[in-house]
């Protein structure tokens, strides 16, 4: 392991071990409330962050954390009252967040775009001691989040009405899912690179989905998994060569492919057995109400 | 005279520009058992989402326990079932992580003690459910993840049960089940308002049938009976009867429970 013996890789391995732990963790929460690429919209807006923070020689880091927080802020806000037209305000939000990054590192002194290419694919070396410091704690706040208020996400991405029933602040929850979202995204940024963010948020999950049978199993699942690729990517990177988050987002997705490959017979069987254990529902649970009559029957 | 459950005090309520809900009145006393019925699209799911205040409403009063629903904090006190639409999210989780929600209306954000723990396990056995505590919802039947979402609701052990449609998809025997948990709780004391396609074997626990047709309440008193269907009051169109006409008037008042042992048990409390 003389990868070890390296400033630099030691930092990017703890950044890796963050990354992995965090993305799949967020991610949970977003597939299962169906919003799988806000991940990816995020990291549009926060090239406007590293953008912005090059220009006024401030941490790329906690600006990109500043910006994308923000963004993240406004496209819940747009979700709520948005309703109409909010796929054209989200376009809007994503590609300004784009745009406007390429043009704050351009009008930065010294900057090009070539200065982004590290921050949108990631990169090993460019992880600095003061990076590790934000990414720790960024990555703290996520694992509390996360972790502390499971049963409360849960049930606002199982059944948002149903969460308000029970009292629960609904609003304030989805605006923190964002904030939390958002904040991984800068976890994930010097490592996996922005454009490439939003695969470790949502291919661990999917891939976990394929053995997990409940949500805690599934969340677990994926953040091993997480964590595995984004090790493992890391040091494929380092002995090759390549850039990480390339490396990380393909063996994430080979993962997916054997792990699906591997749970087909699983789900099968396990089909059978359900079927067995109930002769007389509809084994997908969505079939016609059976009880139903017609429209205008009594009750009409 | 005590406070009713649920009070809708001339709702109207629009889904979009279409009027759902015209000043309808909906009163539900402490112990009763109503039924809402009315044809598809009569505003029946309207009514009950505008007592929990789910239903931005245009002009009228919603009140649960006395209270008006925009300033209702306590909803420990009310189990929801809502139509069963969303089956399933893109995360699988189990019919113990689902039924463990509805929980959270009394543990809010602290943390699962044993006592939740508990009443989440006997919630799933009142449902018949408690050999599926492990399985995760998608492998489940219709008729079972129904049941999945009344044992959420009454994981909270609530005194007011607001149910959409609790029987739909449910085949007969577990109609049953279902009737026999709910004759179970309103026994303790809960109250219930539940919509209705038809009766069945729900019929001798309804006390009031409300009977809706284009956002009006048409009639508000005994449920019909099975051999009566036809003259289901209301439901024939050259004999509408007004609401009011039926005791709706009286049926606006609650009894004190604490007047007599069962005094809401046979319907209208005369």
């Amino acid at each position: 392991m003389d990868l070890l013996n390296y400033a630099f890789m030691q930092r990017a391995l703890l950044a890796a071990v963050l990354v992995g732990v965090t993305a799949p963790a967020v991610g949970v929460y977003l597939v299962q409330r169906r919003q799988a690429l806000m991940g990816d919209g995020i990291g549009h807006v926060a090239m406007t962050g590293v953008g912005l923070g090059f220009l006024l020689s401030a941490s790329p880091v906690w600006m990109a954390t500043a910006v994308s927080v923000l963004g993240a802020v406004l496209m819940e806000l747009i979700r709520w009252y948005g309703r109409t037209r909010g796929d054209i305000a989200l376009a809007m939000l994503f590609y300004g967040g784009m745009a406007g990054g390429v043009m704050f590192i351009n009008l930065a002194p010294g900057g090009s775009s070539a200065t982004l290419t590290s921050y949108l694919f990631g990169s090993l070396s460019t992880v600095s001691p003061s990076d590790v410091t934000a990414i720790c704690l960024l990555a703290a706040f996520v694992v509390l989040v996360t972790l502390g208020l499971r049963r409360q996400l849960f049930a606002v991405g199982q059944d948002e009405e149903f969460a308000r029933v029970t009292g629960l602040p609904v609003r304030a929850l989805n605006l923190l899912t964002a904030v939390t979202a958002a904040v991984t995204v800068t976890v994930a940024m010097r490592v996996v690179g922005l454009l490439l963010v939003s695969a470790l948020m949502v291919v661990p999950v999917a891939a976990a989905q394929q053995l997990g049978r409940s949500f805690a199993a599934t969340f677990a699942i994926a953040v091993a998994l997480g964590v595995t690729v984004a090790v493992g990517g890391t040091v494929t990177s380092y002995y090759q060569d390549v850039p990480p988050g390339a490396t990380i987002v393909l063996l994430t997705i080979a993962a997916f492919v054997a792990l699906t490959a591997l749970s087909a017979p699983l789900a099968r069987r396990r089909a059978r057995a359900a079927a067995a254990a109930a002769p007389a529902g509809d084994p997908a649970g969505r079939a016609i109400p059976a009880g139903r009559t017609a429209p205008d029957e009594v009750g009409a | 005279m005590s406070e009713p459950v649920v009070a809708l005090r001339g709702v109207s309520a629009e889904l979009g520009a279409r009027p759902v809900l015209r000043g309808i009145d909906l009163t539900v006393c402490r112990g009763q058992v109503v039924a809402l019925l009315g044809a598809n699209g009569s505003g029946k799911s309207t009514a009950v989402r505008s007592a929990i205040g789910q239903v931005p409403v245009s002009a009228g009063a919603v009140e649960l326990f006395g209270v008006p629903v925009r300033r209702f904090r306590d909803w420990r006190r009310v189990g929801y079932v809502p139509q069963r639409t969303t089956a399933a999210t893109g995360v699988p989780a189990t019919v113990t992580e689902i039924v463990a929600s509805g929980r959270l209306s009394r543990t809010g954000f602290r943390r699962f003690c044993r006592a939740d723990h508990a009443a989440v396990r006997r919630a799933l056995e009142l449902v018949g459910l408690a050999d599926r505590a492990g399985d995760p919802v998608g492998a489940l039947s219709g008729g079972q993840h129904q049941r999945v979402l009344i044992a959420r609701a009454l994981a909270a052990e609530p005194e007011l049960l607001i149910m959409d449609e609790p029987m739909a998809g449910v085949d007969l025997a577990h109609q049953e089940v279902l009737a026999e948990t709910l004759r179970d709780q309103v026994a303790s004391g809960t109250t219930v308002l539940l919509v209705l396609h038809e009766l069945g074997p729900l019929e001798p626990l309804i006390d009031r049938a409300v009977v809706l047709r284009d956002g009006r309440v048409v009639h508000d008193g005994p449920p019909p009976t099975a051999a009566g269907r036809p003259a289901l009051p209301g439901h024939d169109p050259a004999h509408p009867s007004p609401a009011g006409a039926l005791g709706a008037g009286a049926s606006h008042h609650c009894l004190d429970p604490q007047a007599g042992t069962e005094p809401l048990r046979t319907g209208l409390p005369s």
